[in-house]
């Protein structure tokens, strides 16, 4: 009954195809069997953020999602934000100016999270951006880098 | 995690006769049912994935009441924009809740049905007793670390609390859980645990939320939700109140008063008697902060969750006098 299952799933405009058994989390499918490793377990329980990928241009948690129930959605991962020529998106590259992480494990997360929150305009203040992005934690303490690169990025989209 | 099958529901009608098989659980945000089955404690044959149903997160409001699907996400009902005229409470304690990743994934109805943040019960390797879990096993939280555990609604079977926010608003406002046909007053939806915590709400096997409804009122369009808590963003509550007011032509004396509290009982909590002490009345602060305390005759706690019995009723207060401009 249970064995494997076979999804076709969309990720960053490719159609990938993969067999797993249906309680394989779409993190753990994007790692174990798509070698997609930018997007990062954390905690592995919804608690983290650092699996923060965008399901049909919304952020949600890759580790708490099934893959079998993102099977026919759109998914983007922290490897389909850049431009196809190699470019940086504008808030990676806001990250890297504002030196806005340490050991960078958060960091895809943080950019996920930072991309969607900017698109849904919740960048209004400081406080905001603390309060909207608060479902992702930095245990290096970077906060107050992060909100700096997540306001001017979200200027220089406004 | 134990292993299960995935079953895709194309109708209700289908989700709902895959669901009444005993060992399978239906399947929306999964926020907290695969949360559960990661600590081992869903163990669900078949998952039965309603999220592709069509038609069930509508969010509609009119002049007599608000109807939301079962499927709506937490964000789109926190950030509707009638929803947030009419019942800003609603709203509020959506937007407060959880993260902002979580409430792009978790539904309405499974947001009503989100299990108790008892550390006792999401660990059943370390506690096996757990009458949630296994009834008639024992209470490990009693004699433990109870700093998060309930003050109202307890029983000497489980002193587990309600961790959700949005109940605590729909409590306040009467709200109606349907599951198809049949409707539920959200206060009856939840159950106190008495002799049965592993029953936590009215609702039999088979049956699904597909909608809420909230019935609008002048007390519902002012109102406000409040919530306490560790840190300031992204925790459950340590203590919280939906509080919707309407007042006399005087603008002081109070017609009809809602309250409802969160992160202090074992079920979203209506406080009737502060209600009753105050309508009819002025408002003024002394008396809002005497009658926020009837809130909590006959809490029990247990040594570390104590300060629970002090602070409901300030959040109370803070919310009241905040809604009569007096704050």
């Amino acid at each position: 009954m249970t064995g494997t299952i076979n999804l076709k799933l969309d990720i960053n405009g490719r159609s990938r195809e993969l067999a797993v058994e249906p309680r394989v989390t779409l993190l753990d499918a994007l790692r174990e069997h798509l070698d997609l490793t930018g997007t990062k377990k954390g905690c592995d329980q919804g608690q983290c953020g650092a699996c923060t990928v965008h399901v049909d241009g919304k952020r949600v948690l890759a580790c708490l999602t099934l893959a079998a129930q993102v099977e026919g959605r759109a998914i983007t991962t922290i490897e389909g934000l850049a431009d196809g020529d190699g470019g940086l998106h504008p808030v990676q590259s806001a990250f890297l100016e504002h030196d806005a992480f340490q050991c960078g494990y958060c960091t895809p997360g943080q950019i996920m999270s930072a991309v969607a929150c900017i698109r849904e305009g919740h960048t209004k203040s400081d406080n905001e951006i603390r309060e909207y992005m608060s479902g992702n934690l930095c245990r290096c303490g970077a906060y107050s880098h992060i909100v700096a690169a997540v306001r001017e990025a979200a200027e220089a989209a406004s | 995690m134990k292993n299960f099958s995935y079953l895709r529901a194309h109708s209700a009608d289908e989700a709902r006769k895959a669901a009444a098989l005993a060992g399978n659980m239906v399947l929306a945000g999964g926020t907290t049912l695969l949360d559960l089955a990661k600590c081992g404690i869903a163990e669900p044959d078949t998952v039965v994935d309603i999220t592709h149903l069509a038609g069930l997160d509508g969010i509609e409001v009119d002049e007599t009441q608000a109807s939301i699907g079962a499927l709506a996400r937490m964000s789109a009902v926190a950030d509707h924009p009638a929803i947030q005229k009419a019942f800003p409470a609603v709203a509020e304690s959506l937007a407060l809740a959880a993260s902002a990743q979580i409430r792009n994934m978790a539904t309405i109805g499974g947001n009503l049905l989100q299990r108790t943040r008892c550390s006792y019960f999401r660990d059943a390797a370390v506690f096996p007793a757990c009458n949630k879990r296994h009834p008639g096993s024992g209470c490990s939280a009693l004699g433990g670390v109870t700093r998060n555990h309930a003050v109202l609604g307890t029983s000497d079977a489980c002193i587990a609390g309600y961790p959700g926010d949005l109940a605590v608003a729909l409590v306040a406002f009467d709200a109606i859980v349907h599951l198809g046909e049949r409707q539920v007053a959200v206060d009856d939806f939840f159950q106190l645990p008495g002799n049965t915590p592993d029953r936590e709400h009215a609702f039999e096997r088979g049956e699904i939320i597909t909608a809420v409804t909230i019935p609008a009122s002048a007390a519902a369009r002012r109102s406000t939700y409040i919530k306490v808590r560790d840190r300031q963003s992204y925790e459950f509550a340590a203590a919280s109140a939906a509080v919707g007011l309407e007042l006399e032509a005087d603008g002081t004396t109070v017609r009809d008063i809602r309250i409802a509290l969160g992160g202090v009982a074992t079920k979203p909590w209506r406080a009737r008697t502060v209600e009753a002490a105050l309508i009819g009345k002025v408002l003024e602060p002394e008396l809002v902060r005497k009658a926020s305390l009837l809130v909590m005759e006959g809490a029990i706690d247990h040594g570390a969750n104590h300060y629970k019995i002090d602070l409901a009723p300030r959040v109370i207060t803070r919310a009241v006098l905040k809604m009569g401009g007096l704050a």
